[in-house]
């Protein structure tokens, strides 16, 4: 009964965080904004459902491959993200107009 | 101006919120994954709308998150195992799509 309880608030959280996540990529100004509030919610809501699966499932076949999930998500999304940010900075996509740092483009400048 | 966009917005969320928890009749696992395909349709917004082409890798990338997350919810509903193998495969190849995607808008070749 408890297992279901906690797996149950778990999804709950992860559910939560991920609508959050979105909410963030539709309304922020600019790329980098987006892709900062979007990664880091969604992959942190996406790890709570499955450890969420993985409480409500036990130790089968089902909750083991949830395990794995999480350890993929945790490994590929950062990477992803940081690559994608990398890009379009060099792509020459501009900031938004409210910003007031851009230390990648002061270190590039200092380096060439 | 800002007082009455703010304040559609929330009476259009908070309105399917209610509909979806308080008078759909359906289990509450069919409720969550509700939740997960409006922030989806949230996603396809940024990816039909978005102004720049980082925009639409950002929203791919995430849809790809939420996708696992929802297969993992379909498995629980359905109690088939395949689902979450489905999942960890779509983890790998979304991961992959989205380094491809930043070195071709970067200007790199794939094999670089």
């Amino acid at each position: 009964m408890i297992r279901h309880i906690a797996g149950t608030v778990f999804i709950f959280l992860g559910i939560a965080f991920d609508f959050l996540g979105v909410l963030g990529l539709v309304r922020l100004p600019d790329v980098y904004n987006r892709l900062q509030a979007a990664t880091k919610c969604v992959t942190f809501g996406t790890a709570g459902l499955l450890l969420g699966v993985f409480i409500l499932e036990g130790f089968t076949s089902f909750g083991f491959k949830a395990l794995l999930g999480i350890a993929f998500v945790f490994l590929s999304s950062p990477v992803a993200a940081h690559a994608i940010s990398r890009a379009a900075h060099r792509s020459g996509i501009p900031l938004a107009a409210g910003s007031v740092v851009d230390m990648y483009k002061a270190d590039q400048d200092t380096k060439s | 101006m800002k007082v009455i966009r703010w304040g559609t917005g929330l009476i259009i969320l908070g309105g399917l919120g209610y509909l979806n928890f308080f008078v759909l009749t359906a289990p509450l696992l069919v409720k969550l994954i509700n939740v997960s395909l409006f922030s989806s349709l949230f996603v396809l917004y940024r990816v039909v709308r978005g102004p720049s082409p980082a925009d639409r890798i950002v929203a791919v990338d995430i849809l790809g998150v939420l996708i696992i997350g929802m297969l993992a919810l379909l498995g629980l509903f359905y109690k088939q195992g395949f689902f979450m193998d489905i999942a960890l495969i779509w983890a790998l190849l979304s991961f992959i799509a989205s380094l491809a995607f930043a070195k071709t808008l970067e200007g790199r070749r794939i094999d670089d």
